[in-house]
């Protein structure tokens, strides 16, 4: 375990390398000069050039990706050509919102997913199973900003039950502590804020969750099938064992593997997946990050920030291989 | 079979629960569209998806916290609370109650007034100004303001040097380098030198006169900074601002809100009025809307025009219009065939419908613009006749040219949405069918936004549109920009040349007398109108909306105006 724990942490570094190689090469590939881009139509050509000396843009590309490196590993992120703040000091409150998002939206497409999966599986070739399972295809190829807008359209605006933008009550600001709000309100003993929370998450973590609950949804199916047609589930049967204690006490625990890689595969892709939802929905995490930095052609910030979901994606991954073996001493490396 | 039911109906109860989260009366809003383009400009996006009217209760957070405290929502973020490092809108927004300057604007209008300057003379050429200085005013940190202040602040921004400057973590004061000729050590640079007369006496020599060098002082971005803030903040002050203005900085949540809270001991008794300011982002121009009808938002920027008449008839709101302070035009690079023969030009002038594209695109809220300068400016020439909508004399106009049997020429239009130009797309489509109608084929050109900057500054443009804003309520930021050869190749995209309106924006530039400059405009405009090197479309006036609670909101066409004497009344 432990060698195997080493063995893809060393792995992580050429995968590291390879990012930064991409993501630099990405942004340098968007036409434009930045320094047109954040002066705007009324600079004049002086004041550009002025900039683009400052922003060392005037250097080979070569050059300024070792610099970036170079700064990288000093753990320097660069600084915000806009804001002119440190990179790695901006980013964490929007990686803390985008965190708390991903991981209403996982729990919602966990629950969900999950719990239809089983039933499907259970009563397979019912009349719930075909419809859970239309669901978690017109889940699957479901566009996200559509999802959104009708979730606004309806519960918003014509309904007025759920807020449409933000994390919070604009007048009603919450004192942060970790940035996590919902934790924060709970931390504070203030119940009716995290209550206000959590109601603003709840559109925002549908939209986002609907897809990966479909795939949870399918994949819980297929997986628990296939174990429930062991002969270690038969032998639970045939010792009486009643049909809710089979499937969540004996069948879900060996049908959890592949669901927890997709499981992790999904988180990964929400983190950054995330951008059309948090437009939709006002949310200032690191997709609206990324988004408005685009815009700018803010480079340091595209890149860092690309690099940064790169780099969580990779832990994830890391994380659901360790996971499995944990969880399984079967399986060996 | 029960236990199934048993966790079917345990799902069914999660998704009721998710339901029931709603509750009653939740902060409610929106229906949000599309993409939501959040850069610095306000009136971004077109969707004008009608929101229905009816009309939800207010949040819960309303009685919680106090009933002083005004939300302010706007389409995008702040860049940065060092005013002189940016030249965003949305930032000097912000940075406007909390710093001041020298002197302020009016109101409603560019005419200067007192502001940390209480006193101000300037000698017979013009080169030295002399402003005394409000005494007792202290900073939000608790320290004094003094002529010490302002020289260091002018020097921060005129010195790259400067222990203050932060040049080496991006700081660039373009806007300076564009007001005042550049920065210490170039040519253009007009401070020559900046002496301290007593604690409270500054004065500033020029090397040449500058006519609007005290409309420069008035402007947001050259408002001063507590030198101990800088100190104390180094490259960090962008986001730990200190000022003396009516609000104090207390918290930023990027993307989301900045939090302002009433300075005590403000240099004006009784303001500001009201307790706490949240700046709140929401990109979407509906979803802004309904924020503001459901009560979350107290006032909201960037309203579509469409929408306008919905908050005009609907009771509790209020509708305010910024004066116009920019135009959007369709500019003719001269140097280009067919566009470099005159009568070319005048001919597409006649052929454009501008009462037409003010009318649909900015349902009312713009007038036809007949000069490159808004009207209320220093010296707009109400006597130019411009050009009427008549597509008979264009064709006239297209014979004597030598373009009788038509002539096809290109037409970029922009990629993104302005204040002036909220919708570029229709704008050019109604250009072409205009400029069908007399015989010329306009093709429209589609560019990404930076290489469109690019490409008509470097002149590969036929026609083009493109606009001006205002900042300091000046003609010469206008017309010299856009129009002066020396700036061919940079603003001055028509690549427009005449050596006789050149010499009397030069003129015009270094006077002090500001009839003398009014008189100098007006004979330029002349001039520019009879060369028409852009057909100048519209003047727009950028519309807002407010619940009726807010009192005393005044918006200035600078975009930026102070909110201490706004009040509540609720």
């Amino acid at each position: 375990m432990f060698a195997y724990t080493m063995r893809r942490l060393l792995m992580l570094i050429p995968v590291l390398i390879g990012m930064t190689l991409l993501t630099f090469s990405i942004v340098h590939l968007i036409p434009g000069n930045p320094a047109q881009v954040i002066l705007g139509e009324q600079a004049s050509e002086q004041e550009i050039l002025n900039l683009q000396e400052t922003m060392g843009l005037n250097e080979p590309y070569v050059v300024q990706y070792f610099l970036y490196v170079g700064d990288l590993l000093q753990g320097d992120l660069g600084t915000s050509l806009r804001s002119k703040a440190e990179i790695s000091n901006e980013i964490v409150p929007y990686i803390i919102a985008t965190f708390e998002l991903t991981f209403f939206a996982m729990l919602f497409a966990i629950f969900v997913g999950v719990n239809a999966g089983i039933i499907s599986a259970w009563k397979q070739n019912t009349w719930f199973d075909f419809l859970a399972m239309l669901f978690a295809l017109v889940g699957v190829s479901m566009p996200i900003f559509w999802l959104a807008l009708m979730e606004q359209l309806v519960f918003a605006q014509e309904l007025g039950w759920l807020p449409a933008y933000g994390r919070q009550n604009s007048r009603d600001p919450i004192a942060t502590i970790t940035g996590f709000y919902v934790l924060d309100s709970l931390i504070h003993l203030d119940f009716p804020r995290a209550f206000t929370v959590l109601k603003h998450l709840v559109l925002p973590s549908i939209a986002l969750g609907t897809i990966p609950m479909a795939i949870i949804a399918r994949m819980t199916r297929s997986s628990m099938l296939e174990v429930m047609r062991s002969d270690y589930i038969r032998t639970v049967r045939a010792k009486g064992s009643g049909q809710f204690l089979v499937i969540y006490k004996h069948a879900l625990k060996n049908a959890t593997i592949p669901v927890l890689t997709v499981i992790g595969l999904q988180t990964g892709v929400l983190l950054g997946g995330a951008i059309l939802t948090e437009t939709i929905f006002s949310w200032p995490g690191i997709g609206r990050y990324i988004f408005d930095a685009i815009n700018y052609r803010d480079y340091p910030v595209i890149q860092s920030g690309i690099l940064v979901i790169a780099f969580i994606f990779v832990i994830i991954n890391l994380v659901v291989d360790l996971l499995y073996a944990f969880i399984d001493p079967r399986i060996k490396y | 079979m029960k236990k199934w039911s048993l966790l079917l109906a345990m799902m069914l109860a999660f998704v009721l629960v998710l339901a029931a989260c709603s509750g009653d009366g939740g902060a409610n809003d929106d229906e949000g569209t599309d993409e939501g383009d959040t850069s610095e400009d306000t009136s971004e996006d077109t969707d004008s998806e009608d929101t229905d009217s009816e009309d939800t209760d207010s949040s819960e957070g309303e009685a919680a916290a106090g009933d002083n405290v005004l939300v302010y929502a706007r389409g995008g973020d702040s860049e940065s609370l060092d005013p002189s490092s940016t030249t965003d809108g949305e930032s000097s927004r912000v940075t406007k109650q909390i710093y001041e300057s020298l002197l302020e604007f009016e109101d409603e209008s560019f005419d200067l007034k007192a502001g940390l300057a209480n006193d101000w003379s300037v000698n017979d050429d013009g080169t030295v100004y002399t402003f005394q200085l409000e005494e007792g005013v202290t900073f939000h940190d608790g320290t004094d303001f003094n002529a010490d202040a302002v020289k260091t602040n002018f020097e921060r921004w005129s010195d790259p040097e400067h222990e203050y400057a932060f040049t080496e973590d991006n700081y660039v004061y373009s806007m300076y380098g564009t007001m005042f000729g550049g920065f210490k050590g170039d040519e253009g640079h007009v401070i020559e030198e900046i002496n301290v007369k007593g604690d409270y006496e500054i004065e500033f020599v020029l090397n040449r006169p500058l006519g609007y060098f005290l409309q420069n002082m008035a402007m947001s971005y050259f408002a001063i900074t507590s030198p101990a803030a800088l100190e104390e903040h180094g490259a960090s002050i962008n986001e730990n601002p200190v000022g003396t203005g009516p609000f104090k900085f207390e918290s930023w949540s990027r993307d989301d809100s900045i939090v302002l809270n009433a300075f005590e001991d403000y240099r004006v008794d009784g303001q500001p009025k009201l307790d706490q300011v949240i700046f709140q982002v929401i990109p979407d121009n509906s979803a802004r809307l309904t924020a503001l009808r459901s009560g979350d938002i107290d006032v909201m920027d960037g309203l579509n025009p469409d929408d306008a008449q919905i908050i005009e008839e609907e009771e509790g709101f209020d509708l305010y219009v910024r004066k116009a302070n920019n135009f959007g035009y369709l500019g003719l690079n001269t140097e280009k065939e067919p566009l470099d023969n005159k009568q070319v030009r005048q001919a597409i002038n006649h052929a454009v419908d501008r009462q037409a594209i003010a009318d649909a695109l900015y349902a009312g809220y713009a007038q036809p613009a007949k000069n490159p300068l808004p009207p209320n400016y220093l010296g707009y020439n109400d006597e130019v006749e411009g050009y009427e909508y008549d597509p008979e004399k264009a064709k006239e106009l297209l014979e004597e040219a030598g373009y009788g049997d038509g002539v096809e020429i290109e037409l970029w239009t922009m990629p993104v949405a302005r204040p002036y130009m909220p919708d570029p797309e229709t704008v050019a489509e109604i250009i072409q069918n205009n400029l069908s109608d007399v015989g010329i084929t306009a093709e429209i050109v589609r560019e990404e936004w930076a290489p469109y900057l690019e490409k008509t500054a470097a002149g590969e443009q036929e026609m083009f549109m493109l606009g001006w804003s205002g900042t300091n309520g000046d003609p010469d930021y206008f017309l010299s920009a856009l129009l002066h050869g020396d700036n061919a190749g940079s603003s001055n995209r028509t690549f427009y040349q005449n050596d006789e309106v050149d010499q009397l924006l030069d003129e015009a530039k270094v006077s002090v007398d500001q009839d003398e400059r009014a008189d100098l405009y007006m004979q330029a405009q002349e001039l520019i109108s009879e060369d028409s090197p852009m057909v100048t479309l519209v003047h727009s006036e950028p519309v807002l909306a407010a619940s009726s609670d807010v009192v005393n909101y005044v918006p200035h066409p600078s975009t930026s105006e102070s909110l201490a004497e706004v009040e509540l009344d609720r």
